[in-house]
């Protein structure tokens, strides 16, 4: 066994195990964490494949952004977990058939493209000049461009829509404007009187 | 250097790669621990001299002992833990945020050639350690039970991830200047003296940079998620001792890391401002001490950031002037003066 096959069962395992407690664990906060855990795991899985630019990718977006988000609401929540609970064996049935048509789903897509252990292409020895960035960036906006363009807009339409959801005008909210209070001088603010001296009586 | 090595090789045999990659870690971390301590130190004589002070003068010589006391006195002290807390997460929270202080030190290159690690992504590497950051705040804010801490961490996870998108385009400007991710690039490209810094052709989005590196590390005036007028401390406000220095240790090194990358992406790094002048780590310590200079001066000159205007300042101003700029760019590279921008 080499080192990069233990280092591989190292993360896998502490992906799997994590991935476990993210279902498993009681408090919202801690799944979320396991998340977080399993995403950085799955990253070092990704950095053996030599995809650096994924790997980094998925701890920048995944990591750094959405589950800063994630966990922003899910530590205001109070979730109360005995009301969450009322009814699950009544779903058990639907549940348990979704869950298998996905898994019958997922393993017709894989098992087409399994290779028997050994036979998995492995991404081979890379020169120390070649940058995974610039192979993935070239493919991405040659070959790729019109789907990768498409796959932007879409993204685009879905950010105008989730605004488009949430944003509304309060009347009751005052609103302050920051272009205005900067460009406040001091004639707006202050007034100097002249007074006249008064005698002490 | 090499032939002095190979005793120590020998000795060591197959576990050497693994040994020699420790002592270049250590020869990075320990350095870098100093640089913090001291920078406490300076910090508070800087401040001080600017608002007609002294500043810490008792011990030792001019003071020059203080951050060793301060050392002292918090690793004396009784960690208290809070009724209703979190326990591991309240202590893995200083971990968290020390940890990618530390990790984002692996690809920054201190010379030609001295660097632990030179990845071809690196600037991709900086920008997902310092996002990870992030964590160690929120932990603390939530881990601790307090309503204090928790408004804290709020506060600092909005603005971080605000000003992160800023700090990524700022550094996207860069990286088409440089056309490389490579950091040890990046500066080699910069070669040629002071005329041939990134300053120049991205000076607007150098300042983008540099105030959201301000804003990023929750240092004044965007020090809201501390805030010592509303909110106690913030975040750490129930963390003492060890604890508490682990936070503050990370803040400082995040100050250094920033002022390195500044130095870096725009100044040239190890580069001497003149061909003739030889280039060397120097320069590098130098313009990082200017830089962290600029740090100090501001926190002592400006009032704190009220939260709203934090946010307008980092969606509504800096966010479209870096997409302005990249554009710009983007435009000019394809003109005849593209040579200024490369």
């Amino acid at each position: 066994m080499t080192a990069q096959t233990v280092i591989f069962y190292a993360f896998a395992a502490i992906l799997v195990f994590a991935a476990l407690r993210v279902i498993t664990s009681r408090n919202p906060v801690h799944s979320a964490l396991w998340l977080v855990l399993s995403f950085f795991s799955s990253a070092g899985v990704w950095m053996l494949l030599h995809a650096e630019f994924l790997a980094i990718a998925l701890v920048l977006v995944y990591v750094g952004a959405v589950m800063v988000l994630f966990l922003f609401v899910v530590m205001m929540l109070d979730v109360n977990f005995d009301k969450m609970r009322e009814g699950f064996r009544g779903y058990i049935p639907v549940g348990a058939t979704v869950g298998l048509l996905i898994l019958v789903e997922m393993a017709l897509v894989l098992i087409g493209g399994y290779l028997p252990a050994g036979a998995t292409p492995s991404p081979g020895q890379t020169g120390p000049g070649y940058s995974n960035t610039s192979a993935l960036g070239r493919q991405i906006y040659t070959d790729y461009a019109f789907p990768f363009e498409i796959a932007a807009v879409i993204l685009l339409v879905a950010i105008i829509a989730a605004i488009a959801l949430t944003h509304r005008t309060r009347r009751e909210t005052k609103y302050q404007n920051p272009n205005e209070q900067v460009k406040v001088s001091r004639a707006d603010r202050l007034r100097i009187i002249d007074m006249p001296l008064e005698k002490k009586e | 250097m090499d032939e002095l090595l190979l005793p120590a090789q020998r000795l060591f045999g197959a576990a050497w790669p693994t040994v020699w990659t420790l002592a270049k870690i250590i020869a990075i971390t320990v350095p870098l621990i100093l640089c913090v301590a001291y920078l406490t130190l300076v910090e508070r004589k800087v401040i001080g001299w600017m608002q007609v002070r002294i500043g810490p003068n008792r011990v030792g010589p001019l003071g020059l002992l203080q951050p060793f006391a301060d050392v002292f006195k918090l690793i004396f002290k009784e960690i208290v833990v809070p009724t209703g807390a979190s326990r591991t997460l309240f202590f893995v929270a200083p971990v968290l945020s020390i940890g990618p202080a530390l990790a984002a030190w692996a690809v920054i290159p201190f010379d030609d050639g001295l660097v632990l690690a030179n990845v071809n992504a690196g600037l991709l590497y900086i920008l997902a350690m310092t996002s990870v950051g992030v964590y160690g705040v929120i932990l603390a804010g939530w881990a601790s039970n307090s309503k204090y801490a928790f408004l804290g961490c709020l506060r600092s996870a909005a603005q971080i991830v605000s000003y992160e998108i800023a700090m990524g385009f700022a550094l996207v400007g860069v990286l088409m200047a440089a056309s490389s991710l490579n950091i040890s690039d990046i500066v080699r490209n910069q070669s040629g003296g002071l005329s041939h810094w990134y300053i120049w052709p991205l000076f607007p989005l150098f300042v983008v940079y540099l105030v959201s590196g301000i804003a990023e590390t929750n240092r004044h005036p965007f020090d809201v998620a501390e805030g010592e007028s509303e909110i106690v401390a913030g975040f750490h406000v129930e963390y003492s001792g060890v604890a508490f220095a682990v936070f503050f240790l990370a803040e400082y090194m995040n100050m250094i890391l920033i002022s390195a990358l500044a130095s870096i992406m725009f100044l040239g790094g190890w580069l001497s401002p003149w061909p003739t002048i030889p280039d060397g780590l120097p320069w590098l310590l130098l313009k990082m001490c200017a830089v962290l200079f600029i740090f100090l001066w501001i926190r002592a000159t400006f009032p704190r950031y009220r939260y709203d205007q934090i946010m307008r300042l980092g969606w509504k101003v800096f966010i479209p002037i870096t997409l302005v700029w990249i554009v710009f760019l983007g435009a000019m590279m394809q003109t005849r003066w593209a040579y200024l921008f490369h």
